[in-house]
């Protein structure tokens, strides 16, 4: 079976060429029931259970080893709103109290009036946002009825100019990378604005168009090359080649 | 005795019709997938987890699985008439409950996942490729999921007991006739799921047909493994060893993760 010796390769190319520890953590495919490992010296994490002696996956993703914890990965999937996450959002409708905004999530989203950072009159919310406007905010509540949104906070707010595009939700961590380095680094190479929204909404301005193509291109191939241990290195390589 | 048996494909009696399963056909659904049994094939399209409506069907404490079963008007020899009917709402009801103990929907109270169940061919046994297609969509949709669903029917011509029958095998008019036995497991638990029969069958060999289905079912459960794994794979692995494929333009494109929007920022123009 090709795929297992490829996961392997990628696997310890990830141990050679960076100390990172996460990334060169052991990390391969599993689907739902797959025993990831036996013994019971580990421990289950999040996405995981243990049956017996074994730990068993319970999602379709990506395995990870990292000393006695076994995590899995999701790399499909709907997005889950979680409290705190700052998403991309359209809105979709003016109500007399707020904004209804569609954020890809499985219940709708609300955006109240009061939640808006400056004095909004009532008769002319339009003003401040009409439907089809697009912002990023923050999830301030879940609840079974809905979320609940706020626009108060650092780089929230209604979004101009540039363009949107999505990825899987549950690539989004990834296009972040860890404490932001992966997005940083394709800001910094292409001198682009980029929000990323954990829905998978990502946001992109940049002086020129090719450096916006660029920008996408980029987070585009972060968001397919789930499996590669190392990817910031690889991305800088891949932007001194396209500087060529 | 079943050992000899010579069947009309000249198949063995405890092999399958050759598999086809892929993941990821269909762009739009949040998990999809699609399996062949021989000439039967169904496709499943996975939405969700969502709103649930009407609300007096929601469920406060989990979320619900709603499934659809159907088969495409051209996809037998005579036209069958399109929209639900007594056979295909009989199918969903217990497609729903064969998949229903895999899949753990606690984390989404309210909410339903919607799956979409279709039979571009039918020759016998769409019931299990649906299943078994089902299984894999929910598990491509990143569900929770205690185990993936494996079906297979096995059946009866006469007194020979076989495996995965064809339509014409389902016909047998012979001898004792044929037995139709559709079953579905956890792949790796030794717990059915379904199980529903046509025909007549002595008591004393249902086990011996039972363990002919487990037997099946791994083969099954091999081929769906296969399939989701491969779409992980085909992910162009080359592409950071080989770079050539970028510094001359060409970018891949794999139209199930990216879906585009194209916006003007909220400029009116």
């Amino acid at each position: 079976m090709s795929y297992i010796e490829n996961e392997n390769n990628e696997a310890h190319e990830a141990i050679s060429d960076s100390g990172d520890s996460s990334d060169s953590a052991k990390r391969f495919v599993v689907v739902p029931g797959e025993t990831i490992i036996e013994g019971e010296d580990y421990l289950p994490g999040e996405g995981t259970r243990r049956e017996g002696s074994k730990i068993v996956s319970s999602k379709f993703g990506l395995a990870e080893i990292a000393g006695r914890v076994i995590k899995l990965i999701p790399i499909f999937g709907a997005f889950i709103a979680r409290r705190n996450n700052v998403v991309i959002g359209r809105v979709s409708d003016i109500t007399y109290s707020g904004w209804l905004v569609d954020i890809d999530s499985s219940t709708s989203a609300f955006l109240p009036i009061d939640e808006s950072p400056r004095f909004v009159n009532r008769n002319e919310m339009d003003q401040y946002l009409a439907i089809g406007d697009v912002i990023a905010a923050k999830i301030w509540s879940v609840k079974t009825k809905g979320i609940d949104l706020t626009l108060k906070g650092k780089g929230l707010g209604k979004l101009e100019g540039g363009f949107i595009f999505r990825v899987i939700p549950s690539r989004v961590p990834r296009v972040i990378g860890r404490e932001g380095s992966m997005v940083n680094l394709i800001k910094d190479k292409t001198g682009c604005n980029i929000t990323v929204g954990q829905n998978g909404w990502i946001w992109i301005r940049g002086e020129t168009i090719d450096a916006e193509i660029k920008a996408r291109r980029a987070v585009e191939l972060v968001s397919e090359k789930v499996h590669v241990g190392g990817l910031t290195d690889k991305i800088e390589a891949w932007f001194m080649e396209e500087k060529q | 005795m079943t050992k000899e048996y010579k069947r009309s494909d000249g198949r063995k009696n405890n092999q399958l019709r050759p598999i086809a399963a892929k993941v990821g056909i269909i762009p739009n659904a949040d998990g999809s997938a699609m399996f062949a049994f021989g000439k039967t094939v169904a496709i499943a399209a996975v939405y969700g987890p969502r709103q649930l409506h009407p609300q007096h069907m929601q469920n406060p404490s989990t979320g619900i699985l709603r499934c659809n079963y159907d088969l495409l008007s051209f996809s037998v020899y005579d036209r069958k008439k399109p929209g639900p009917s007594r056979r295909s709402n009989e199918i969903s009801k217990v497609t729903e409950w064969a998949l229903s103990p895999a899949l753990d929907l606690k984390e989404f109270p309210a909410q339903v996942v919607d799956v979409q169940i279709y039979i571009l061919q039918a020759d016998a046994g769409t019931r299990t490729a649906g299943i078994n297609a089902a299984s894999m969509a929910l598990a491509h949709a990143g569900l929770p999921m205690k185990d993936l669903i494996c079906s297979v029917a096995v059946g009866k011509n006469d007194k020979h007991l076989i495996v995965d029958l064809t339509k014409e095998e389902e016909d047998y008019e012979e001898g004792e006739g044929a037995t139709d036995f559709a079953m579905a497991k956890l792949a790796n638990h030794d717990e059915l799921t379904l199980l529903q029969m046509d025909g007549k069958i002595q008591p004393n060999i249902v086990k011996d047909a039972l363990k002919l289905a487990s037997e099946a079912c791994k083969e099954v459960y091999e081929a769906q493994k296969k399939a989701l794994k491969d779409i992980v794979i085909e992910i162009p692995s080359n592409l950071v060893t080989q770079q050539s494929g970028i510094s001359n333009g060409q970018f891949p494109k794999r139209r199930d993760i990216i879906k585009e929007i194209v916006h003007n920022g909220g400029e009116e123009k």
